[in-house]
């Protein structure tokens, strides 16, 4: 399925929506030491940024490898090219306990279907829990990572039905109701994470302000305000000093098309 | 295969098949399916094909499980169809984050009264399975969640290599199949190759499930297709990508059962249908060995 090119750029390498947001995504990671890497679009992200803006992240996935170098990207999180040339291999007791549980992960990164303004995440159903419009996958590790995470990251598409007021059942916490409510009780439960600090769509980049709602803070190339105000269900927050994401480079473009998706099945 | 599950495998029993994408014996669940079992209780951290193959097939009544889906491909048809319009059968479904059945197959095998987890804050998932319960510390120093262990009648696990007394080693990822091994009534082990007494000994580190627990050994060459055995052959992404269409609906995924399982005696016949193309095209592009550790002697 083919994506709109994004128009009036002065790239030399025409992208898709997709494409953005997977580098974007790839990008936040400038920095970061240890990722647990969630199913799906996460992914790729995290495999891109192992070969551009962060080549000594250590992989974690739940699968139970840690210090992964997938030598081709996995379509599933527990295919063996993520085992072969690891620095371990470990059951799932130990990297939920000593790994995540234990305080090591600095990013853990989430994809979600439905995600409200203050980065609680619905990955359960769409509709009632007893009979689901939409069964969705549920928790996996999600809900142990957003609460024992260092800090949260999120990659999804943007729309009316993914950007919504409610989310219709929590399964991972974000800010709560807000930041205030959400560090007294991360603080009184002892949690380690410090909950969402970043949501890279489709369309843009959001970090989460001082008061836990988030913030657009960047604009991809060919995405507009009313683009990003038609696929939200709450009146968005727009930073004052709105950037525009820098459009994918030849090289970025290059490891996704080549060498990590070939067939397209991530950017879709 | 057969005698194994004619033996050990018993309507209304709670079975897992454990095995996190690695070493999951749809050899297993196939044989279940052709036996007809009614009313089992099916758990698994991830659903994956098999029990979406399986629930299709009309053995289980009730799932256990913390991700249900085809992982980055799409949905399992025949699970959802259960639990949105309860059609044709409604399924009872109880739900967990992979950490809570972690912690529940590990409280199973330790014979403790539950496990306490630090998940579950501030969701919904204690409100849609009121088993997991928010417990103070005995020690004053704060809440944390307690699930209920899981012990089940039968765990199916694949793996590399046992011996005849059922000494199964594992290589690659392990998921939670030593912790459902030791936490169930009767363990099934379906390996690649069944090796020498010696074999094992030489490398005792490797052993994840001693004989002393297991039931049944059924060797299975090929038995995890189109899940894998690493070392042994990949995953066949091609056959899970695939799956989303035949999923999708109730009649092609019946037509699917049919010719890939009712028609079929056993897993050879399953393999002489695969192809041996398909079984080549499968094998690693190459080996990777580990290095050989010295375990030292001692008189």
């Amino acid at each position: 399925m083919s994506e709109a090119i994004a128009p009036g750029m002065a790239t030399p390498v025409p992208f898709s929506k997709s494409e953005m947001m997977i580098v974007a995504a790839a990008r936040e990671l400038a920095g970061q030491h240890v990722c647990f890497v969630g199913v799906g679009l996460p992914n790729i992200a995290v495999n891109l940024a192992q070969r551009t803006v962060a080549p000594d992240l250590e992989l974690i996935y739940e699968a139970g490898a840690f210090g992964a170098r997938p030598a081709r990207l996995p379509l599933s999180i527990g295919d063996p090219t993520i085992v072969t040339g690891a620095t371990a291999v470990v059951s799932m007791y130990e990297l939920f306990s000593f790994y995540l549980q234990g305080g090591l992960v600095d990013v853990g990164f989430l994809g979600a279907a439905q995600i409200d303004r203050f980065g609680n995440i619905n990955t359960t159903v769409i509709g009632p829990y007893e009979r689901p419009k939409t069964r969705l996958p549920g928790s996996g590790g999600a809900c142990e990572i957003a609460i024992n995470a260092r800090e949260v990251f999120v990659i999804m598409r943007q729309s009316a039905r993914s950007f919504v007021e409610t989310i219709d059942f929590r399964t991972s916490p974000g800010n709560l109701g807000g930041a205030e409510q959400a560090e007294r009780i991360r603080r009184e439960g002892g949690w380690l994470g410090r909950g969402p600090s970043v949501v890279v769509t489709d369309l843009g980049v959001w970090h989460f302000g001082d008061d836990g709602e988030m913030r657009l803070d960047s604009l991809h190339p060919g995405a507009t305000l009313d683009e990003i105000r038609a696929t939200i269900g709450w009146e968005p927050r727009i930073a004052t000093s709105l950037a525009t994401t820098p459009a994918p480079s030849a090289q970025e473009l290059r490891l996704i098309r080549e060498e990590l998706d070939p067939l397209g099945a991530y950017t879709r | 295969m057969r005698d194994a599950v004619a033996d050990l495998v018993r309507d209304g029993d709670t079975v897992a098949i454990e095995g996190f994408t690695h070493l999951i014996s749809f050899a297993a669940g196939h044989e279940i399916i052709r036996q007809g079992r009614r009313e089992l209780t099916l758990a698994r951290m991830t659903p994956d094909l098999i029990y979406d193959q399986m629930i299709a097939g009309g053995v289980a009544r009730k799932l256990i499980f913390s991700w249900l889906g085809n992982p980055g491909v799409g949905g399992l048809g025949a699970i959802r169809r259960r639990i949105e319009t309860g059609e044709p059968a409604p399924l009872e479904v109880e739900e967990y984050s992979h950490f809570g059945m972690v912690g529940r197959y590990t409280a199973g095998a330790a014979n403790l009264p539950f496990f306490p987890i630090r998940s579950y804050f501030e969701t919904d998932l204690p409100v849609a399975n009121p088993l997991i319960r928010q417990i103070e510390s005995p020690y004053g120093d704060g809440v944390v969640f307690a699930v209920p262990p899981l012990r089940p009648d039968v765990t199916i696990v694949h793996a590399q290599r046992a011996d005849a007394a059922g000494n199964t080693q594992v290589w690659g990822l392990l998921g939670c199949q030593k912790e459902a091994a030791f936490a169930a009534d009767r363990v099934i082990v379906v390996v690649e190759e069944l090796v020498d007494e010696a074999v094992i000994r030489a490398d005792p580190n490797r052993t994840i499930i001693p004989g002393l627990i297991v039931d049944a050994v059924v060797v299975e060459p090929f038995g995890a297709h189109p899940s894998y055995v690493q070392g042994a052959y990949d995953r066949d992404n091609r056959f899970y990508l695939d799956w989303d269409a035949i999923t999708r609906d109730e009649a092609s995924l019946q037509a699917w059962l049919r010719e890939w399982v009712y028609d079929l005696p056993d897993r050879a016949a399953y393999l002489e249908r695969l192809g041996p193309a398909r079984v080549a095209s499968l094998r690693p592009t190459a080996s990777a060995r580990s290095g050989v550790v010295d375990y030292g002697e001692y008189r």
